[in-house]
C-alpha cells in the first residue's frame, strides 16, 4: 500500500472520508456497548427511536444543540487559528456566574436586566479565556493545559458561590442560588425547554462569523496565523493580537452558552455537573466535524445534540452511565483525525 | 521535626502517582511524542487494576496481576495514540485529547459495577514510591550516561539524523509511547489500589493533566521530576490538612493545585523553559521530509 499526496482534495472526498470515519466510530462504540453487556443494535435503536422518532426527543436534541452551536462556532475559529481551547466548559460556567451575578445583585430596570445578563455572561467567558490566550501569546504557555486547568477552577468557583455567599434562601439540603425573576428568563418555545432567542443568536452568529472568516481582514489573518505562522510573521500579521481576538470570541460564545442554560432552562445558578453535560468537550467534536467552517456547525451541532440526547435516554431507560457520551466523543474524534491521512492522500495498492 | 517528617511522608505518598505518570510522559516527549491522554490512560489503568484486584467480589484477586493488568491497559490505550500519530501522522495534541475522553468514558462505562465497592486486600504503598524514585534515577542514568539514552534523545531532537545512524525512529517512538502508557496505567492503579482503595468515576481528578504540566515545569528532567512531584504532593497534603481548620472555604483549596499549575507554567514560560523541549516534539516523522 502506498500513499500519494493530493494537493486539493475534492469536497466529495472530504465528505466521503468523514462519513466513513463516523461509520467506523459507531461500529467501535458498538463494540463497547457489547463489552458493557448490551446488544449494540438494541442500544442504537433505543437512542434513535427516543430522539428522532419522538416529538419530545426532537425538543431534547434542539435544546442540547443550542450550547453546542454557540460553543462549536467559537471553537471552529479557535482551531482555525491553532488555538486549542479545551476550556469552553469552564468559560461557559464563568459566563453563567457573571450572568447570575447581574441577575441576582445588580439593580437594573427590568427591560435591561436580561440584556445585561447576556452581555455580562459573554464578557465573563471571554475574559476567562483571555487568561490562557494572554499567557500563550506573551509567555508561550501551552493553552491546552491552562484552559483545562481553568475548567477545574471554574467548577470550584460555582460550587463555592452557590454553597456560600450566593446560596438560595429556599435551598436547604441542595445547593443552588435564588431563582431569577420572570423578566430575567429567556423565552422558550411553548411547552418546551427550547430557549429560541439563544438558538436564533447562535444561527446568526454562525453565519456572521463564517463571513468574518472568509471576507474580512481579521478572518484572513486568523487563517494565515493558523495555517502558516511563518508566512504570518512575514506578512507582518500581529499573531499575538489575533490570538487574543480569537480567545475573546470563542470564550465569549462559550459564556453566552452558559447564559442560555441558566436564563433559558434552569432559571438559577446550579451545580456545574447539572448546568453542563460536558458541552464544552462535546463541542470540540462539533467544531472538528465542521472542519473549521462556522456555518457548517449548523449541521454538526444537531448531530452531537442527538448523541447527547440519546445518551440521556440510555441513562434513563437502560440505566447506563452518562459517560457513554464521552465514549462517543473520544472515539469519533480519534477516528476523524485518523482519517485525515485519507483526505490528504490517495491510497494506491501494489507497488 | 516529627511533624515535618510526617508531612514529607504524606507528600511522597500523594506525589507517587504524579511522579510515575510524569516519568512516562517525559519518556514520551523525549522521543518527540506528546501524549495528552495521560488522564484517560490513568483512568483505564485504575479500572483494570481494581477489576482484577476485586476478583470474584471479596477482594481475592492477585494484586500483582492487577498491577500488571493496569500497565497493560495503559500501554494498549497508548498504542492507539501511537498508531494514529506515528503511523497515520495525525495531530498529537488532538489525538491525546481524544484518548483522554475515550479513556475517561470507557472507564466510567465499564467500571459502573465497581462503583462504591470496597477493596479488602490492598498492596503496600512503599514499593510504588520507592519504585517511582528508582525509576526516575534509572531514566536519568539511561538518558545521560548510556548509548540507548543517546539514541532515544536523538530520535526526539533530530529524527532524520537518528534515522541516518540506523536507528529505527518509528520503532523507538512506538516503544516509548507504550512504556509511557504503561506507567500512566500504573499511576492509575496506585490510585484505585493503594491510595483510595476503591473505584469511582472521575477519580483521577485532573492528576493526569497535572503530570503533563509537570513535564514542562521540570524541564523534561527525570531527576527534577522527583522534586516537582513532592512539591505538588505537599500541596495536596496541605489542602487535605488545612481543610475545615482554617476558615478558608474548601473550594479554594480544591482549586489550588490547578491554579498553581498555571502559575508554574507561566514561570516556566518566563524562564524560557520551552527552549528545553526536544526539538522534534509534536512533529510526526516521515523519511525524506524535513
Amino acid at each position: 500500500m502506498r500513499l500519494e499526496p493530493l494537493a486539493n482534495p475534492s469536497r466529495y472526498r472530504v465528505l466521503g472520508v468523514t462519513l466513513a470515519a463516523l461509520g467506523v466510530a459507531f461500529v467501535l462504540v458498538g463494540g463497547l456497548f457489547a463489552a458493557y453487556g448490551l446488544h449494540p443494535l438494541e442500544a442504537y435503536r433505543a437512542m434513535l427511536s427516543g430522539t428522532l422518532l419522538d416529538a419530545k426527543g426532537w425538543q431534547e436534541i434542539l435544546r442540547r444543540s443550542i450550547p453546542l452551536l454557540l460553543i462549536g462556532v467559537g471553537l471552529t475559529l479557535a482551531f482555525r487559528t491553532q488555538f486549542f481551547n479545551i476550556g469552553a466548559e469552564g468559560q461557559m460556567l464563568v459566563g453563567a456566574v457573571w450572568a447570575a451575578g447581574v441577575a441576582l445583585f445588580v439593580p437594573l430596570p427590568p427591560w435591561l436586566s436580561l440584556p445585561g445578563m447576556v452581555l455580562a455572561g459573554a464578557l465573563g467567558g471571554a475574559l476567562w479565556c483571555l487568561v490562557a490566550a494572554w499567557l500563550k501569546s506573551r509567555l508561550s504557555v501551552n493553552e491546552i493545559l491552562t484552559t483545562l486547568m481553568l475548567n477545574y477552577v471554574a467548577q470550584s468557583l460555582v460550587i463555592f458561590l452557590i454553597n456560600g455567599p450566593w446560596k438560595g434562601r429556599d435551598a436547604r439540603g441542595y445547593i443552588y442560588s435564588d431563582r431569577f425573576a420572570e423578566y430575567q428568563q429567556l423565552a422558550a418555545l411553548p411547552g418546551t425547554n427550547v430557549h429560541w432567542p439563544t438558538l436564533l443568536l447562535g444561527v446568526l452568529l454562525a453565519l456572521f462569523l463564517q463571513l468574518m472568516l472568509t471576507r474580512t481582514t481579521l478572518g484572513f489573518q486568523m487563517r494565515v496565523v493558523g495555517e502558516n505562522p511563518g508566512a504570518a510573521r512575514y506578512l507582518g500579521i500581529p499573531g499575538g493580537r489575533v490570538i487574543l481576538w480569537v480567545a475573546l470570541i470563542t470564550g465569549g460564545l462559550a459564556g453566552l452558552a452558559g447564559v442560555g442554560e441558566i436564563a433559558g432552562i434552569h432559571h438559577r445558578l446550579i451545580e456545574p455537573g447539572q448546568l453542563s453535560s460536558g458541552y464544552g468537550f462535546t463541542a470540540i467534536i462539533v467544531a472538528w466535524l465542521a472542519r473549521g467552517n462556522p456555518a457548517l456547525v449548523l449541521l454538526t451541532a444537531p448531530l452531537m445534540g442527538l448523541i447527547l440526547a440519546g445518551g440521556d435516554l440510555l441513562k434513563v431507560s437502560l440505566n447506563m452511565p452518562f459517560r457513554i457520551v464521552d465514549v462517543f466523543s473520544g472515539v469519533m474524534l480519534m477516528c476523524l483525525i485518523a482519517s485525515e491521512v485519507f483526505v490528504r492522500n490517495r491510497v494506491r495498492w501494489g507497488r | 521535626m516529627e511533624e515535618i517528617l510526617n508531612a514529607l511522608a504524606r507528600a511522597l505518598s500523594f506525589g507517587t502517582p504524579l511522579l510515575i505518570a510524569c516519568l512516562g510522559a517525559i519518556l514520551n516527549e523525549r522521543v518527540g511524542v506528546v501524549n495528552l491522554g495521560v488522564e484517560g490512560m490513568m483512568a483505564l489503568g485504575a479500572l483494570a487494576g481494581f477489576a482484577l484486584a476485586f476478583g470474584s467480589g471479596v477482594g481475592d484477586g492477585n494484586l500483582w496481576l492487577a498491577v500488571l493488568a493496569a500497565m497493560l491497559a495503559g500501554a494498549l490505550a497508548a498504542l492507539v495514540h501511537g498508531f494514529v500519530t506515528i503511523t497515520l501522522r495525525a495531530n498529537q495534541f488532538v489525538s491525546g485529547l481524544a484518548l483522554t475522553m475515550l479513556g475517561l468514558g470507557a472507564a466510567g462505562l465499564l467500571g459502573k459495577r465497581f462503583e462504591g465497592q470496597p477493596l479488602f486486600n490492598q498492596p503496600p504503598e512503599w514499593p510504588f514510591t520507592l519504585g517511582a524514585i528508582g525509576l526516575a534515577l534509572l531514566l536519568a542514568f539511561v538518558f545521560y550516561a548510556t548509548k540507548i539514552g543517546l539514541s532515544l534523545r536523538s530520535v526526539g531532537e533530530n529524527p532524520a539524523a537518528a534515522d541516518l545512524l540506523g536507528i529505527n525512529v518509528l520503532g523507538v517512538r512506538y516503544a516509548a509511547v507504550a512504556v509511557g502508557g504503561a506507567l500512566a496505567g500504573l499511576a492509575g492503579a496506585y490510585l484505585s489500589l493503594v491510595y483510595r482503595p476503591s473505584w469511582t468515576d472521575g477519580m483521577t481528578a485532573g492528576l493526569g493533566w497535572i503530570a503533563v504540566a509537570l513535564v514542562i515545569f521540570v524541564g523534561w528532567s527525570p531527576l527534577r521530576a522527583i522534586f516537582g512531584a513532592v512539591f505538588f504532593g505537599l500541596l495536596y497534603y496541605l489542602q487535605f490538612r488545612l481543610q475545615g481548620q482554617s476558615g478558608v472555604p474548601s473550594e479554594v483549596f480544591a482549586s489550588l493545585p490547578y491554579l498553581l499549575v498555571i502559575l508554574v507554567l507561566a514561570l516556566s514560560g518566563l524562564r524560557g523553559q520551552q527552549g528545553n523541549a526536544p526539538e522534534a516534539l509534536g512533529k510526526p516523522y516521515r523519511r525524506g521530509e524535513r
